[in-house]
């Protein structure tokens, strides 16, 4: 599969582990959206420095081609997903009781 | 970069007194099975050639088919920053509420 397939793949992933499976509904909450704003900022200053410099190459033949801050569009559903399904499953943990305060 | 995410960061647990890392073992939970999930597709990628780092613009210490240490801290400090963003959130606006409160 190509980096789109899979960024897009593990997006809807996310979206049903977080809804169905964990049923935290973070992209319900405005908490959630508040810090991803944050989050998105300073991953396209980081990926802008990586990729800029090129510590960090990518293959134009997996990727879509349309680039912001000089990384692959397809880095913003990456890092959607990773830092989403973390903050889910933190929320998770504290309704299970698990380390709450 | 991985020194400025977790700079950038850290001081929330500091001042805003976030208490992510009091609450290590949530937060390992929530970590590790994502670590090892993107790991997997970070190995995937790499394998395939999706992406390739710069042998010279790391510090040198590979893990398997070559893949650098600061990838791997890549994915335990970019969760961590994500709990810690949020618990700031949270600490800055009490009254949102996301179903795990006391």
């Amino acid at each position: 599969m190509t980096y789109t397939q899979l960024a897009i793949l593990s997006v809807l992933l996310v979206i049903i582990t977080d809804r169905y499976l964990l049923k935290v509904r973070l992209l319900e909450k405005k908490s959630y959206w508040t810090a991803y704003a944050i989050i998105i900022f300073f991953q396209l200053l980081t990926n802008w420095w990586l990729t800029s410099r090129n510590i960090l190459s990518y293959s134009e033949e997996v990727i879509i081609g349309w680039r912001i801050a000089s990384a692959p569009v397809e880095d913003l559903l990456f890092g959607f997903s990773m830092v989403t399904l973390t903050m889910s499953l933190w929320i998770f943990w504290g309704r299970k009781g698990i380390q709450r305060d | 970069m991985l020194i400025f995410t977790l700079v950038g960061s850290i001081w929330l647990e500091i001042f805003l007194k976030v208490g992510v890392l009091r609450r290590i073992k949530r937060a390992l939970l929530s970590i590790l099975p994502v670590s090892v999930i993107f790991l997997i597709w970070d190995y995937y990628a790499v394998t395939q050639g999706h992406w390739w780092f710069d042998e010279k613009q790391v510090v040198g210490i590979f893990g398997p088919r070559g893949v650098p240490l600061e990838e791997f801290l890549f994915f335990l400090v970019v969760p961590l920053a994500s709990l810690l963003t949020i618990e700031a959130v949270r600490s800055r606006r009490p009254h949102w509420k996301f179903g795990d409160e006391k």
